[in-house]
This record gives C-alpha cells, sequence and structure tokens, in this order.
C-alpha cells in the first residue's frame, strides 16, 4: 500500500467515500424480487428464468408486445425489436446513459453528463470528449500489439489445467483472459485477477442487494482503485492509468471521480463481458459436434464464425434512462423510467436477419449489435474480438475435439451481462 | 464500382477494414477510411460487398461508376 502522504496530486489525497460524502446521493427503490408473474407486464432481467432462457422469453415477447414494461427497479422498458433497440441507441436526446445499469439506484440528474463511469455514462457533448481520450489506446492496432502474450497465456492456462478429462471452461479459462489483459493495459498486479472477479460481480449482479451492502461493495472497488491510482502518481508507467492521470479535458486534468470511474468501467466492462463471449462460443462448439469439426477443419472459417457467436449470443444489454414523458411507439413513457437496451433481442430479431434463431457459423451478412450502435459502440471491441479470436484459436488447437460433460451444471448468469458462469467440458 | 463510407453514421466498429483491408483503412481513432479514390477493382468486388454486408451502422455505401 502506498502512504498517502507519497501522492503528489492533491487530486487523490481525500478518500473516494470521502470526496463522496460532498455530493448528492440519487434516489432509490425498494427491491423487487420473485418469480415473473408474466414477462409483458412484470419483467426482470435479475432471475433465475431470464438467466436460464431470455432468448426464449425475447422471442415471444417479439410476438405478442414487443415493448415490455415492468414496475420493477421503479419502472423499466424492455423493447425487443432491432429497429426499436437501435432507435434508442441513436436518440440520445430522450434516452440518457446517466446510468448504464438498470436497477434500485438512480444516480442524481446532475450527475449527467459525465455519468460515474466516463464515459459510458456519458452524455453529448461530453461524451465525445470522453471517449476521444480513450480510443487510441483501443484501436484494432494497438490491441494487435496485445495478441502474442495474450496468446502465450492462452496456452499457459492450458498447461495449468493438465492432465484432466473435465474441465470447467468458464472458471478455469475464460475468466482469466480478460482478467489478464485489462491488468496489463491497466497497469495493475496482474495477481489481483481474482479481485477484480468480485469487483465486477458486486457491480454487476449485486443490484439487489440492500443499498448499505451495495454501497459498501462499490467502496471496495474505489478504495482499490486509489491503491493504484496512487502507486501510479508514485512511479508513472506506460498504462492507461498513468495515461489517464496525465490526460485533460478542456485544458484541465480530469476529475478525480472521471479517472477512477473510467478505471472502474474498463475493469468492469472488460471483464465479464468477453469472459462471456469466450464461455458461450465454447459453450456451442461443445453441444455442436457438426460446428467443432468444421471449424477444427477449416480454421479460417473461425473470424466468420465468431461473429455469429457474437449475434447470437451477444453478452451484453445496456440502460438508459427516459429523459421526459413522452409516447413513444404507443406506450407512455415517463422520465426516470429504465430502458433494458437488449442487444441480444435486436440480434435474434427475424425482421433483421434470416434464420435469426439458428446459428449459422458461415454467415456472411451479419450486422449484428453486439458491441452496440451509436455513439456508444463499445469502446474495448477490437479487443474482446482479439481476446476472444485468439482464445478459441488457442483452445481449439490444444482440445481439437471436446464435449459437454453436463448440460444441466451449466449455470447462466443473470443481470446485463450474459454467459456461463459454469461450464463443465470434457476435453479428452 | 466505389465505395465510400457515411462518416456521420460512422463509429468505428472496423468491420470494413477488416472484412477488406484492401479497400478500407482506420485513422488515429479506429474510425474506418477509404483507401485512395474508393474505386473498387474487379477481385476487390466481394470483399467490397462483405464490408457492406457487415457494417452495424450500415455506413459502408456500394456506388455504381459511370
Amino acid at each position: 500500500m502506498v502512504d498517502v502522504t507519497e501522492a503528489t496530486d492533491e487530486r487523490f489525497a481525500r478518500s473516494f467515500d470521502d470526496l463522496r460524502s460532498d455530493r448528492p446521493f440519487g434516489s432509490r427503490v425498494e427491491p423487487v424480487t420473485g418469480p415473473v408473474s408474466d414477462w409483458a407486464t412484470d419483467f426482470s432481467h435479475m432471475e433465475e428464468e431470464w438467466a436460464q432462457d431470455c432468448y426464449r422469453i425475447q422471442d415471444e415477447l417479439r410476438e405478442r408486445c414487443p415493448i415490455a414494461h415492468t414496475d420493477r427497479f421503479g419502472g423499466a422498458w424492455l423493447p425487443v425489436r432491432h429497429d426499436d433497440v437501435a432507435e434508442i441507441a441513436y436518440d440520445t436526446e430522450h434516452f440518457s446513459s446517466r446510468s448504464p445499469v438498470v436497477g434500485n439506484f438512480r444516480p442524481p440528474l446532475d450527475i449527467a453528463p459525465v455519468g460515474g463511469i466516463p464515459p459510458i455514462s456519458s452524455d453529448p457533448p461530453f461524451h465525445h470528449d470522453a471517449r476521444k481520450l480513450l480510443l487510441p489506446a483501443f484501436t484494432r492496432t494497438a490491441v494487435a500489439k496485445l495478441e502474442p502474450a495474450t496468446r502465450e497465456f492462452c496456452h499457459k492456462l492450458i498447461d495449468d489445467i493438465g492432465d484432466v478429462d473435465v474441465v470447467d471452461a468458464a472458471t478455469h479459462y475464460a475468466q482469466h483472459i480478460p482478467m489478464r489483459v485489462i491488468a496489463e493495459m491497466l497497469g495493475f498486479p496482474a495477481e489481483d485477477g481474482p479481485k477484480f472477479r468480485q469487483y465486477v460481480e458486486d457491480t454487476l449482479e449485486g443490484i439487489n442487494l440492500p443499498p448499505e451492502e451495495r454501497l459498501e461493495k462499490v467502496g471496495k472497488l474505489f478504495d482499490y482503485l486509489l491503491v493504484q491510482i496512487r502507486a501510479h502518481l508514485a512511479e508513472p508507467a506506460n498504462d492507461l492509468t498513468t495515461y489517464l492521470l496525465e490526460a485533460e479535458i478542456y485544458g484541465e486534468k480530469l476529475d478525480p471521480f472521471h479517472v477512477a470511474g473510467t478505471m472502474s468501467l474498463m475493469l468492469v466492462a472488460g471483464i465479464d463481458t468477453t469472459w462471456s463471449a469466450i464461455g458461450a462460443s465454447l459453450w456451442h462448439l461443445a453441444k455442436t459436434p457438426p460446428d467443432l469439426e468444421r471449424l477444427v477443419a477449416e480454421p479460417l472459417l473461425l473470424p466468420t464464425a465468431m461473429e455469429e457467436f457474437l449475434r447470437a449470443y451477444a453478452p451484453v444489454t445496456m440502460g438508459r434512462l427516459v429523459t421526459q414523458d413522452m409516447t413513444w411507439h404507443g406506450v407512455d413513457m415517463k422520465a426516470e423510467d429504465w430502458i433494458l437496451l437488449s442487444f441480444p433481442a435486436a440480434n435474434r430479431d427475424p425482421a433483421k436477419f434470416e434464420r435469426a434463431d439458428e446459428v449459422v457459423i458461415d454467415r456472411e451478412v451479419n450486422k449484428h449489435a453486439a458491441f452496440g450502435l451509436g455513439i456508444h459502440r463499445c469502446v474495448g471491441s477490437h479487443l474482446a474480438r482479439m481476446e476472444l479470436r485468439v482464445a478459441l484459436e488457442v483452445w481449439l488447437e490444444r482440445f481439437p475435439q471436446f464435449t459437454l460433460e453436463d448440460a444441466e451444471a451449466v449455470h447462466w448468469s443473470t443481470g446485463q451481462v450474459r454467459g456461463p458462469r459454469t461450464l463443465p467440458l470434457r476435453v479428452r | 464500382m466505389r465505395v465510400r463510407i457515411d462518416h456521420d453514421k460512422c463509429q468505428g466498429h472496423g468491420r470494413c477494414y477488416t472484412l477488406a483491408p484492401a479497400l478500407f483503412g482506420e485513422d488515429d481513432e479506429g474510425t474506418g477510411q477509404v483507401i485512395g479514390s474508393g474505386d473498387v477493382p474487379d477481385d476487390q468486388v466481394a470483399a467490397a460487398h462483405l464490408a457492406e454486408a457487415n457494417c452495424p451502422e450500415s455506413a459502408v455505401i456500394i456506388e455504381a461508376v459511370q
């Protein structure tokens, strides 16, 4: 731990808890949990039924009620048609990104246009400038430099799996790849990976916890970030943490919450998402022998197949907040209603995709929205694609034959990032 | 045949410069850019169609040239 007195930057002299006490708090509603009575009027992405098969639920909604509603979370809407999802993603005037995680807590209005975790939580015009800071580090060319180390790490993970017949590919393989890559980019100790996993789970899956408990968990993440920030102030490095500490916007260094918020975004958005994409792809191949055989025989097809996995098993659903009372496509939306912006639902709309409910690994026309649409296109999409491709290439090279050991034991996450959290595969 | 990018729509998904690297490149922020005039030689026609068919923002445009 670096002592406070070593910090040379007064932005980070106080703890985030202390700084936060100066800010308005936001509003909370009482969590509503338990089985859903009707998915059109009472949906919840936090229930086990959703985790088990959200595709069926969204496909059925598309037939009978393309914009579902729930009173949970203080009021939320779920559009499931591609064109509705796209229209909302493009309309930053009526749909704010102030808080991208749909839950029981709404941050105060005046946190906009920056939001808690810029730029994903930012609205125009600030969004553009905050995003611009990050783009050069995440271009395809920039992330290609990380590919050799990523490939080596994937091989090491498989070496460490050893001579077993059955392996949990979610917890022993997929999870570790993005944790390692993002730790490297931020300049955090590689052995802290398991901590990141906990922070991510607390942030994304803990939304129905009591407020004190949730606040305490988020506090832990920011305490950890402050330790890393102070270590980087004492010893600057060629990494994203030092870059953010030195970056300027409108001629001034970034607000301390902007620095820590962006760092937490990279941890939270960079880990579960890619982990989920790798896991879901392996799950598909394990239960679909013809696709596995074809990819092993035709490795050049992998980039195309990978896009299809991203379409069919898109991990990420985003959140928006309605900015004003309005009638939108026939429903009466109120200011501060949530929108659960389901890119997975958009990607399975038969009005947009032929054979939308099938996984077609040589699909040539594929305008999928797995990385979002509009100004919030995932800033890490090139990184995620590199990690997913390398993770699958190495796995297929080392385990050209594998099957699902126990379909019943596969466990999918609830919440806005969907992927298998337990994935027992027979590899020998 | 000629390709161009609608820069009001392009968000840097990078499908064009991945699928048709002879026709498109990336700038420092990952935004797609047409290489040269955008004229599509015969051996790049399939790649041009692939780029158009996979841009999530429909920002890749193919135009006929007289």
